[in-house]
């Protein structure tokens, strides 16, 4: 017996999961660039290959990947890290909320292997599709960027031994370019100006002034501004404004 | 070695908690309010933070991040594809350093 929710969406979940998957290519085409990035420059810091091949399959987090990498060079503590990534992934809890709204899938597994998938560009492509209420849609659109990612740390890692050294320290800001390129964009509205620039303004203060006096390590100064600055957000604007 | 990846395997576990408690069980939980807004402001001040200071250290000199920097945010304003946001700022780097 067909329940409403199939008369409502009649294609079959395998042309669901096969659309998913074509409306990944821009976000697939966008990650290999990225993900060549975070290989050669894990190379370059000497990580073992096994460990960044390991990241891209296990984290599937760009920004986390190559703050990681970063941070574990510079010798920081791993609780540190695991705490920087932990607040840099908060931002996917309102995207999975989010999605949580729209999906029409309610099997736990099914749910929990979409939930691995969830980034900011599978998420920006999801919202703007009306298929996106199946879940095998979206179960498509995040598997086809999750190879993607995983093709590029391969080709980065392999790759990295050809390429001159200069080449390979200008990867070094790849990651912070890729934080300018998702920053930028959204500086349009006051509050999220305003925020950015309370965290700029708390990083300023702890670098120039605090770590003089007391050694503070780049992971916590990043967490400490974080919850300032959005904290800060979050009492003087409302709902609507944020 | 392996505490290395005893790490990747934390950071995967804290990764994965934000995207899926949501998704298994906050489908009819309405969060307070403040957490919300919290959670709203947090990508803005974790990018924020993560853009300064370490962008000033990213590369060789300071003269070539600054280069980067500035030609990613040029195209990110000008609504640039990720991709070329990425590729420009690696670029910059990477003349400035060649030829400066």
């Amino acid at each position: 017996m067909a329940t409403p929710v199939s008369q409502m969406t009649p294609i079959p979940n395998r042309d669901a999961f096969r659309s998913g998957m074509r409306a990944g290519i821009p976000v697939a085409v966008g990650y290999i660039p990225i993900a060549i990035a975070f290989g050669l420059l894990a190379k370059s810091f000497d990580m073992p290959n096994v460990i960044t091949l390991a990241m891209s399959l296990f984290i599937f987090a760009g920004a986390s990947q190559f703050i990681g990498v970063q941070l574990i060079m510079a010798g920081s503590m791993y609780w540190e890290i695991a705490l920087t990534t932990f607040i840099l992934n908060l931002r996917h809890f309102l995207m999975s909320a989010s999605l949580s709204q729209r999906l029409e899938t309610t099997s736990n597994r099914f749910l929990a292997a979409i939930a691995f998938g969830v980034t900011d560009e599978t998420f920006s492509v999801a919202s703007t599709r009306d298929e996106s209420t199946r879940g095998h849609f979206v179960l498509g659109l995040n598997l086809i960027a999750f190879l993607a990612w995983n093709v590029g740390t391969w080709i980065g890692v392999f790759l990295a031994f050809g390429l001159p050294t200069s080449v390979q320290t200008s990867m070094g800001i790849a990651l912070y370019v890729m934080f300018i390129g998702l920053l930028v964009p959204s500086l349009t509205r006051k509050p999220v100006i305003v925020v950015a620039a309370i965290a700029v303004l708390t990083q300023a203060v702890l670098y120039f002034g605090v770590s003089q006096f007391f050694p503070l390590s780049s992971g916590l100064s990043i967490i400490l501004a974080t919850i300032v600055a959005a904290g800060i957000g979050a009492l003087i604007y409302r709902e609507d404004e944020a | 070695m392996i505490s290395l990846f005893l790490l990747v395997l934390a950071m995967a576990i804290v990764t994965y908690i934000p995207r899926l408690v949501p998704l298994l069980w906050l489908r009819d939980v309405k969060l307070p309010p403040l957490l919300k807004r919290f959670l709203l402001f947090t990508p803005y001040a974790v990018l924020a933070s993560l853009i300064f200071p370490g962008l000033l250290s990213a590369t060789n000199s300071l003269t070539s991040a600054l280069a980067g920097g500035a030609v990613a945010a040029a195209l990110a304003l000008l609504r640039a594809n990720l991709m070329l946001v990425v590729i420009g700022g690696i670029a910059g780097v990477y003349l400035v350093e060649t030829f400066l």
